[in-house]
């Protein structure tokens, strides 16, 4: 394997208290009456209503996304047709699946929506954060038992092979589950100017084993 | 090279490939209009598994009776067991790769936990709980990415056999029906209560049914003749709309021109394209678009839909199989309900029983999330 040739541009953690970027832990506005996942949305300054459309898991995909562009100049809305998302996690979107299973489950109260249905997928995560950058490479999502790091690893060297002409992968494990947010995003390409780090085992557990913040009740 | 040397499909049309082919070949179709199925208010038109005739086939193979299995986890088990079989090859060796690719695996015990530990709506515990029947030590992955499942798990298991080095890869494509997925797709309005029209004028909708298909794949530089090899493949995103394909067919398009590249270092004659066709307005539209825009317009195209239905996470999987045999016979089936052609772009839809030329196929799928793939096999 070449993983020695891959490196790390952006490491995003979103835990369901704390937000990091590239190890650094960011501040969240923490607003009373809103979720954890709209007041990093809030936080970061971002105009995307379609976010409020969107379910848990396509959410925090969709900010890590969002946190792997901040700061860059890497733009939204340029066309990106060399770069790809793999996406893993271990519950799919169960979720959401929940919330869709209650509009069905009574005859006398049956009220199935597209909106919710659609959501209950879990690649859709990666077609939003598709959609709203522009990414028209390789996506696909892949479900395992636990976060894994060789996993990751393997895979981004596959789909950055260089037969596939993409140069820029979005890889990671986007999980969420019950108000509970496990999300690992790294941009990884083979630029060693200006990277982070390698993209090996050790670092890709570094940016997941990121130890617990002391926090403030709210 | 990498290529197939067994396969099965579970469908209410037989229990072996071989049995599915004479299903065809003879006009025997189960589909028909049910109603009130799960209880659900609207009709569906579809045909479902025998279950309690797979639950006597499972019985049968199931020699330890140590673990209960659910019915989507039996359905794997039983398709694979039976490819497994045919291939001859040993399952507990480390050499050898099982995939899954699933939609939605157990969600029905959302409803109904059915005496089942909560974990077991997880797919990768069915994955595992698969792997673990046939003694396999590698750990199994599930790919999930909605309809294009079938043949992104085929891509996958191309790459991590390549990748990693392993002989054998045991490909398993499975979904069942349920009430959570019946009443998505009606909420949706995308099922027709009649056979699906694919690339019809008057296409009202897709069918939806359930089946198991498995591929046994292996990976020798040394080339056995007659056998169909994957050439190439593509994945790509449309980045347009999460429940709707791009109009002018961008993703599919894309897809196609990287697989049919990836295919370019062999000589080759392209005898059909096996389409998704799944009879809804805007997917037969794209994949006409994507289709001409590939230059494919004069190749002969059909949907196995009218025959099985959209068999969610199977169909990549199974209708590759069909692919690959009508490949080795030379024989297309035709596009089962397709009448008057009603895309707006141009593509030739095979309506007969015909012999075709050519000595490789391309296979196209689109779904939610504006996922779009395309695999080429071809014979060597």
């Amino acid at each position: 394997m070449k993983n020695d040739e891959l490196y790390i541009q952006r490491a995003i953690r979103i835990t369901s208290t704390d937000v990091f970027i590239n190890g650094t832990p960011f501040a969240i506005n923490k607003e009373e009456n809103s979720t954890w996942l709209t007041c990093i949305y809030r936080t970061l300054g971002v105009q995307y209503p379609k976010f409020f459309k969107m379910d848990n898991l396509c959410k925090a995909g969709f900010l890590a996304t969002e946190l792997i562009f901040k700061g860059t100049d890497i733009r939204p809305e340029e066309e990106k047709r060399d770069w790809s998302i793999l996406l893993f996690n271990k519950s799919s979107s169960l979720d959401n699946d929940q919330l869709y299973q209650e509009t069905i489950n009574d005859p006398n109260n049956y009220f199935p929506s597209p909106s919710v249905f659609v959501y209950t997928l879990s690649n859709i995560v990666t077609g939003e954060m598709a959609i709203r950058n522009k990414i028209m490479g390789e996506t696909c999502s892949y479900i395992t038992e636990k976060f894994d790091a060789d996993v990751l690893l393997e895979n981004a060297s596959i789909g950055l092979s260089q037969e596939k002409g993409i140069h820029h992968l979005l890889i990671g494990w986007v999980e969420y589950l019950n108000d509970h947010c496990d999300v690992l995003l790294f941009l990884v390409d083979r630029k060693s100017d200006g990277a982070l780090t390698s993209w090996n085992k050790t670092n890709i557990e570094k940016y997941f084993f990121i130890p617990l913040q002391p926090h403030d009740e709210l | 090279m990498i290529y197939i040397i067994s396969d099965n499909i579970i469908s209410p049309l037989g229990y072996t490939t071989e049995e599915n082919l004479s299903s065809m070949k003879e006009g025997k179709l189960k589909s028909q209009l049910h109603h009130h199925v799960f209880d659900l208010p609207e009709p569906y038109f579809g045909a479902f598994l025998d279950w309690s005739e797979i639950e006597t086939r499972f019985q049968k193979i199931d020699t330890q009776k140590k673990i209960r299995y659910t019915k989507f986890e039996k359905l794997a088990i039983l398709s694979a067991y039976d490819a497994i079989q045919l291939a001859d090859i040993d399952a507990k060796q480390s050499d050898v790769l099982f995939v899954l690719s699933s939609t939605k695996g157990n969600i029905h015990l959302l409803e109904n936990a059915d005496g089942y530990d909560r974990n077991r709506i997880n797919m990768g515990v069915s994955a595992e709980l698969i792997g673990q029947f046939f003694q396999n030590p590698n750990p199994v992955m599930v790919v999930s990415n909605a309809c294009t499942s079938g043949v992104a798990t085929q891509i996958y298991a191309k790459e991590m056999m390549q990748l990693k080095g392993y002989k054998y890869a045991v490909v398993i494509g499975a979904d069942i029906l349920s009430k959570f997925v019946i009443s998505g797709f009606q909420s949706f309005k995308a099922l027709s209560t009649e056979r699906c029209k694919p690339f019809d004028a008057n296409r009202k909708g897709l069918n939806i049914g359930e089946a198991a298909a498995t591929m046994v794949l292996e990976q020798n530089d040394m080339l056995p003749s007659g056998k169909c090899a994957i050439l190439g493949t593509g994945n790509r995103n449309d980045a347009n709309h999460i429940s709707g394909p791009s109009r002018t067919g961008e993703g599919l398009f894309n897809a196609i021109t990287a697989a049919m590249s990836q295919a370019k270092a062999r000589p080759h004659k392209l005898a059909f394209i096996s389409a998704h066709g799944t009879a809804t307005p805007y997917n037969d539209d794209m994949e006409s678009w994507a289709i001409s825009r590939s230059f494919l317009s004069d190749i002969y195209t059909n949907s196995l839909k009218g025959y099985f239905g959209h068999t969610l996470g199977a169909a990549g999987i199974l209708e590759c199989i069909v692919s690959c045999h009508e490949l080795k016979t030379k024989h297309l089936f035709p596009t089962i309900g397709h009448e008057t052609k009603g895309v707006v772009k141009e593509m030739t839809v095979n309506t007969s029983y015909r012999e075709i030329d050519g000595d490789t196929f391309l296979k196209i799928i689109s779904g939610f999330g504006g996922s779009n793939a395309a695999i080429m096999y071809g014979l060597i």
